[in-house]
Formats: C-alpha cells, sequence, structure tokens
C-alpha cells in the first residue's frame, strides 16, 4: 500500500489548493455547471472576501471541503474527527487505471484519505458536528471510508448532543468499490434513523453538484435542507441524464427548480449559510 | 403444478444464450432422434435407439452443469436478464395464496413497475414488494421495463407500513435494471423517495426478507433492499452501477461490459464473501428461466426457513441487529497518520 506510506512521508503538507491559482480569475462553471457564470474576469482577492461568489451575476463557484468548513465554523474552532478512517482498495478494482493507484493520487493531490471531512467545532458559540464532502478526491464520490466517516460523525453528534450539519458535493457512488459503495447509502440513511431519535436538528446543505447515491440517501434526509442558489442536484447523473430522451425543461435538477418542487426547505446564498445555519439550529432546538 | 412430469423438450425451450451454441446443437440433436423414434416406434421398437438417447441426455445434462458451474460474471449478467426468466408476479403465482395486489402510493399515482400486496404463504400472512418487468413489448412498456419511479417506492413504503401495522413480514423481491431516470421521476422526487425508503427500512419494526431474483442494479434495487436477511438467487447481479454503465465510464466504452462485470464484483458468490449478503439461493442446472417451478420451490423453501428465522427475535433485537450490520458495511484503512 504505496500510498499509505505516502501519507505516513507528509504529502499532507504539500498538498495543492482545490481553488485555480493567479490573480485573476474568471467566472465560469466547471463540469455539469459549464454552462453557468458570467465571463467576466475577477480580481481573485475581491472573489475570495466574497466567499467565491461572483460579485457581478451571483454565480456560486464551486469552493472545497476546508472553505465550507471555514465559512461554516467559528475561527480557530474545527477540530478534525476520523482522520485515521481512509479509502482502502478492497475488490483491487483496476479499470484503465488501478484504483488503488488514483486514490493515491487524489491524496497527493488534495493531502486527504478520502472525500469526506468531518470537524467538530462552534457555529455561533454553538457546539456542532460539521461534515463537508470534497470534489477534489474521487470527485466526491460516496465509498466506504466517506460512509464510515459519516456514520462516526453522526454518532459523534448523538453522543455529545450537538446538532449534526453535512456538506454535499458528490458526484454519487463510488464504482471502484461497487457494492460496498452502495451499501454505503443504507448505512448512513440508517445511522440517521436513530439519530432522528433524539430531536437534535440534522441541517443538509447540498452545493453543486449532489448527484446519485448522495442525493438518495443523507442528503435528502435532513430536518432542514438548505440549497446553493443554482446547485445542480439530482438522482439522475450526467451520464444517465445524457440519455433521458427528453426536453430538459429550463433551470432542470437546479436548485429552484427542487424548491419549486418541494424537495428542498431555501434555497440560501453561501454567504448567509452560517448565520442560516446558526438561526434554523437555534429556532428548533434553542440552547 | 402437478402434472405428470414434464420432460424439456415438450415445452418451448427457453431462447438460448450465446455461450450455451453447443448445448442448443446436442439438444437439436436430442429432439430430432426423438423425433424419429416416434416414427419408428409405429412399426416396432429399436432398444438402441432408446439408448443412444439416453446417452446424449446424459451429456447434454453433464454439459449444461459444466457450463452452468463455471459461469464468468458477464454470463450470469445475461441468465439474470434472461426473458423467460421468473419475475415477481411469476414467484408470487407460484409460491403465495390469496394475494390480493394493492395499488397505488397515495400521492400520485400507481406504479406498474412495482408490484405489492398481501398474501398467504405457507401458513403466514406476509406483504410483498417486488419490482416487475414485461415479457411482451406491451408488457415492458407498462412496466418501464422494471424501473419504478418515486410513485413505486413511495407504494412500496405504504405497504411495508402496512406490514408494521398489522405484524406481517415484508418478503421485497428484487429485480430491476435501475430507478426509472427521467424528468418526471426527478420532478417528484426519486431520490428523496429511495432516501426515505432506506431511513424507513432501517427501522421498520417487522421482518424484512430481501430476495434478489434477478438484477439488483444501484439505489433502485436497495430502495426495497434493505432488510434483515439479503438472500441472492445464485445467477443474479447486484452492484452500484450496471456492468455497461460502469464500462461507459471507465473504459470510456460499453463493450468493456464484461471486465466491468468481472472488476465490479457483482454475483452472489461475491457478494456473499463480502458478508453483503445473507445466503446464495442455488438454482437449477441451467438457471431459474429453464425450470420455473423448480427454482421457486427452492426460493420458496429458503424464504420460509428465514422467515422462521425472524419469527424468533424479540422485535428489538430484530433492529438492533438489522441496524448493526448495516453499519458494520464497507471496507477502509484505519491509519494513523502524521498531523498536518
Ligand atoms: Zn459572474
Amino acid at each position: 500500500m504505496g500510498w499509505l506510506d505516502a501519507w505516513k512521508a507528509g504529502f499532507a503538507r504539500n498538498a495543492k489548493k482545490a481553488i485555480p491559482d493567479g490573480v485573476w480569475v474568471k467566472c465560469e462553471g466547471k463540469g455539469a455547471d459549464a454552462q453557468l457564470g458570467c465571463g467576466k474576469t475577477l480580481y481573485r482577492r475581491d472573489l475570495e472576501e466574497n466567499l467565491w461568489v461572483c460579485p457581478s451575476c451571483g454565480f456560486h463557484m464551486r469552493i472545497g471541503a476546508h472553505a465550507y468548513l471555514d465559512l461554516l465554523l467559528d475561527e480557530g474552532t474545527a477540530e478534525p474527527l476520523f482522520e485515521t478512517v481512509m479509502s482502502a482498495d478492497p475488490l483491487r478494482f483496476k479499470a484503465e487505471k488501478r484504483y488503488g493507484d488514483q486514490i493515491l493520487e487524489d491524496f497527493r493531490r488534495t493531502g486527504r484519505g478520502s472525500a469526506f471531512m468531518a470537524v467538530s467545532g462552534a457555529i455561533c458559540g454553538r457546539p456542532f458536528a460539521v461534515g463537508a464532502m470534497d470534489f477534489s478526491f474521487r470527485g466526491g464520490s460516496l465509498g466506504s471510508a466517506e460512509g464510515e466517516k459519516i456514520n462516526r460523525l453522526i454518532g459523534f453528534a448523538q453522543e455529545r448532543g450537538v446538532p449534526l450539519v453535512i456538506v454535499s458535493q458528490s458526484g454519487g457512488a463510488r464504482m471502484q468499490e461497487a457494492a460496498l459503495s452502495l451499501m454505503q447509502m443504507a448505512k448512513t440513511s440508517a445511522r440517521l434513523a436513530e439519530f432522528a431519535e433524539t430531536s437534535l436538528p440534522f441541517i443538509s446543505i447540498l452545493t453543486s453538484p449532489t448527484t446519485g447515491g448522495v442525493t438518495a440517501s443523507f442528503a435528502m434526509l435532513g430536518d432542514v435542507i438548505l440549497a446553493e442558489p443554482g446547485a445542480l442536484i439530482g438522482f439522475a447523473g450526467a451520464r444517465v441524464r445524457e440519455t433521458i430522451k427528453e426536453d430538459l425543461p429550463p433551470g432542470f435538477q437546479r436548485a429552484e427548480f427542487l424548491l419549486e418542487h418541494g424537495f428542498v426547505d431555501r434555497v440560501v446564498d453561501r454567504r448567509n449559510l452560517k448565520e442560516e445555519v446558526a438561526r434554523l439550529t437555534n429556532v428548533l432546538a434553542p440552547v | 403444478m402437478n402434472a405428470a412430469p414434464s420432460s424439456q423438450q415438450h415445452k418451448p425451450r427457453p431462447a438460448p444464450l450465446d455461450f450455451e451454441a453447443e448445448l442448443v446443437k446436442l439438444e437439436d440433436r436430442i429432439t430430432d432422434m426423438r423425433k424419429w423414434a416416434d416414427e419408428y416406434s409405429k412399426t416396432g421398437q429399436d432398444p438402441a435407439i432408446a439408448q443412444e438417447i439416453a446417452r446424449l441426455e446424459a451429456r447434454a445434462n453433464e454439459m449444461r452443469a459444466t457450463i452452468y458451474r463455471n459461469l464468468t460474471h458477464w454470463q450470469r449478467v445475461q441468465v439474470a436478464r434472461h426473458r423467460d426468466r421468473p419475475y415477481t408476479l411469476d414467484y408470487i403465482n407460484l409460491l403465495m395464496e390469496d394475494f390480493s395486489e394493492l395499488h397505488g402510493d397515495r400521492h400520485f399515482a400507481d406504479d406498474a413497475a412495482m408490484v405489492c400486496g398481501i398474501a398467504r404463504f405457507r401458513g403466514r400472512s406476509v406483504a410483498l414488494v417486488g419490482q416487475q418487468k414485461g415479457r411482451t413489448v406491451e408488457e415492458r412498456i407498462k412496466r418501464n421495463w422494471g424501473m419504478a419511479g418515486p410513485e413505486g417506492y413511495r407504494k412500496a413504503l405504504r405497504i411495508m407500513k402496512l406490514a408494521e401495522k398489522f405484524h406481517l413480514p415484508v418478503i421485497s423481491l428484487v429485480d430491476t435494471p435501475g430507478a426509472a431516470p427521467g424528468v418526471g421521476a426527478e420532478e417528484r422526487g426519486q431520490a428523496e423517495a429511495i432516501a426515505k425508503n432506506l431511513f424507513e427500512m432501517s427501522r421498520l419494526q417487522t421482518p424484512i426478507l430481501v430476495a434478489i431474483i434477478g438484477e439488483g442494479a444501484s439505489g433502485g434495487a436497495l430502495g426495497i433492499g434493505v432488510g434483515d436477511r439479503v438472500l441472492m438467487m445464485e445467477n443474479c447481479w447486484y452492484s452500484v452501477i450496471s456492468p455497461e454503465g460502469c464500462a461507459q465510464i471507465l473504459w470510456r466504452t460499453a463493450d468493456a461490459k464484461e471486465q466491468a462485470a468481472a472488476a465490479m464484483k457483482i454475483s452472489a458468490q461475491d457478494l456473499h464473501a463480502l458478508g453483503l449478503i445473507d445466503e446464495v439461493v442455488p438454482e437449477p442446472v441451467g438457471g431459474a428461466h429453464r425450470a420455473p417451478e423448480e427454482a421457486a420451490r427452492i426460493l420458496g423453501d429458503r424464504l420460509e426457513e428465514n422467515l422462521n428465522l425472524l419469527a424468533a427475535i424479540p422485535p428489538t433485537e430484530l433492529l438492533e441487529r438489522r441496524r448493526n450490520r448495516l453499519y458494520a458495511y464497507g471496507q477502509w484503512e484505519e491509519r494513523e497518520v502524521a498531523s498536518r
């Protein structure tokens, strides 16, 4: 297991940021969001201050798990949890590439052992258990390590009696873990059913993209479900979407479309997420 | 089905699969010889012909057994998709008494791709849910190729709640190429419907017995696949995506479906080894489609025994066991790493 040794060698310290380098950044979407953005060239420092929301058109550029944890949690309060849980290659899966190599590659690039970051911290002074999926590690896909970390995070929230927030950003299940990946949907949903016995709030935040097995499990099980404006959210992923032989209605699978059809509670600007989470939680479960 | 034992040649033969070519040749020869023997027997018997037929039949049986003992992953997918393979309603007809289909999700529609109802099964009342495929073009369209929409999953949950109320065990028969994709399915919350089922099935206060009887594709299968015991028939596949879908994405061509099927370890034997299912249910030699009544009898026996087993577990313990089993799913590395 070469990639595990790589962990120990401290590649984490050299991890590159997912956000593009340079002083100027163009307002444009990637992948599923390729049609979005106004195309204007923006000053990087302005964008950073604006949490990567375009000041001109309001497009929410993709940011990683770390950025969400930073914007949600009070400064200096985040304590990483379950960092020992890392993706493995239980099926010794090999397609054009070896899955084991892909994990290693993503680890070197991101400094993470899975696509899920779990922390204990405070939001507006109140203790929370918070997790975020990260698209830069295997497309944010749900594998065994991610499922395990999510389960432990829910258990942690339950044990400590603190509210739970999970930020989703995922292409769905992880094919290279096949049925093991599929079962993470059942595992996380079952854990949330146990958590639901506690009367502690679970706020699910959907960001672009959230599709497939993640949408069809924990992401759709929030007591309150928030979505970022314009976020792509759906069951069928990009490949399946291409096979739909119907004209897609405008805004299909976007946050506003889900709001209209009754599947998210609120579409919330990223810059208001923290305040929103704090307010909802304090009304649902006053301290 | 208690008529005189009918031999294979009196029934129309199921459409042969590509890997059965040699076997088909041999079977054709036996059929020809039998015809000839019938003609000949009008004028007199020749024990030599009967002997030769018996010899060839023995060879055909051996060949069939060898082929089916050594099926590749992809060949099993082919068997799982065979048009004559028994579907949910076939098993219901062969195994259940007093079956009443119950329709509708009480919100929007009735989904014909998901069959639900109540019945008597070997001395007890049960609730049934399962995807249903069609054989003719019309039937396939009506059943949407066994791809249920949100209405199907919501109907299944409604019937499971009914089962909970009346303390009936749930038997879930899984056979789907996936949950329905499409504009309507998205508009009416396919993802939410499946997520809700996973959530509710994990805490349903009555035994749930799941059997994969054909295809077990992704969230569409899992949406009725959470239970206390999960059985899988010998020639089924169960995974997170179809072999073709996986091949298309990871090999960039659907032609790699055979490699994808093997790499994903989608067979009943694989899933049993991975601890994701409890039992592999044997099929008649040559696959369930070759002898549906026998397949149903074997499945029925396994269902009955597992229902007996589950009925003996106190409800609180049942739920705890179900949860713990779900929590244990997955394989990851657990390592100390240098701090950041
Ligand atoms: Zn813009």
